[in-house]
């Protein structure tokens, strides 16, 4: 009995385990189809035109801005560590919510980023208001 | 038996040979691309990019003479492309910043969507790309003009309103020698090909 119990609990924890390390790996390979083309394959943007995601502050102090940003782009000027960009992105209005999730949540983790995880609910919720 | 022999020396000393002579004229020949029939041809009957007229992000004119005595890579992108293109300004900057102060080498990064891509709006782009106007023009002009020469640049260039941001191109880096000859075309967007062309444009600076 508590050993079937041990090993429910062992299957359960490498199930979460495998479910998390599919999901990033989602992220990265939708990053890589939809962001890396701009962001770089390192999040380190180009000069002065596209902004950088590793280590960016805009990144880490607009958490709750991404889902919108990524799913309808954004426009007009942004400061990012202190530096000035001023290129439209465009939208990726194909993506679905749990992809906008595992895309937020590589970008928070990637390149030495530590922002943190958003939940799906967080992402359905927020991509709620961003219609105008 | 002694035909055995004899060939099986030919066999070991032939490789030998061809090794040897391949040592004493061992650097890499650029071929000349593009079909004669189809493009105008030089005096050796290989194509050269035509005349051509446009202005770069400092309002100047650039023309074949802006080029003499140099060699130089051509592209075509538009600044607000979503796509390959910064992928391809990021591969250009390598390139760049290798043959900066080389002062025979050159690069043309041709705008395909001359209604957004006015002066101005290339003059930003330079300067947030943070390059030098002598070295990397970023030229508009006419749609036409624009669209007409990458055919002689073997790169298309396309309006599309399914594309995303409207217009379709390759992103070919093509490599022009002093006399104007296409001499190699390379695969903007990946960075292994343009390894290859940056070894490529030393053995042109060479010839």
């Amino acid at each position: 009995m508590n050993k079937k119990r041990w090993l429910t609990a062992v299957a359960l924890v490498l199930l979460s385990v495998q479910c998390h390390f599919e999901s990033r790996n989602q992220g990265e390979q939708l990053y890589s189809i939809y962001c890396q083309n701009c962001h770089g394959s390192e999040g380190e943007g180009l000069r002065q035109l596209i902004p950088p995601l590793a280590g960016a502050d805009f990144l880490q102090q607009h958490q709750e801005n991404l889902p919108c940003i990524i799913m309808y782009g954004m426009d007009g000027e942004i400061l990012v560590n202190e530096k000035r960009y001023n290129q439209p992105m465009p939208p990726n209005p194909d993506l679905e919510p749990i992809e906008v999730a595992n895309i937020i949540n590589y970008i928070n983790s990637a390149w030495g980023n530590d922002f943190g995880f958003v939940p799906l609910s967080e992402v359905e919720r927020q991509l709620k208001n961003c219609r105008e | 038996m002694r035909i055995w022999r004899k060939l099986i020396a030919v066999w070991c000393v032939l490789p030998g040979l061809m090794y040897g002579c391949g040592d004493s004229s061992s650097k890499k020949q650029l071929p000349y691309l593009g079909n004669p029939s189809t493009a105008e041809s030089g005096e050796e009957g290989h194509p050269k990019i035509p005349e051509f007229q446009f202005v770069n992000q400092d309002g100047n004119t650039v023309s074949p003479s802006t080029f003499e005595d140099k060699i130089y890579v051509a592209d075509f992108f538009f600044t607000s492309c979503p796509t390959i293109c910064p992928k391809m300004k990021k591969e250009m900057l390598r390139v760049y910043e290798e043959f900066e102060d080389e002062d025979e080498v050159a690069l043309l990064s041709h705008t395909i969507d001359p209604v957004t891509d006015d002066v101005q709006q290339l003059h930003e782009f330079a300067e947030k790309l943070g390059v030098k106007s002598s070295k990397w023009h970023f030229v508009t002009g006419s749609r036409d003009e624009l669209h007409g020469i990458a055919d002689h640049y073997l790169a298309s260039a396309m309006e599309d309103a399914d594309a995303p941001g409207g217009f379709l191109h390759s992103g070919t880096f093509v490599l022009i020698d002093k006399q104007k000859h296409i001499r190699g075309a390379y695969d903007g967007t990946d960075p292994s090909s343009v390894d290859v062309l940056m070894a490529d444009m030393k053995i042109l600076l060479d010839e």
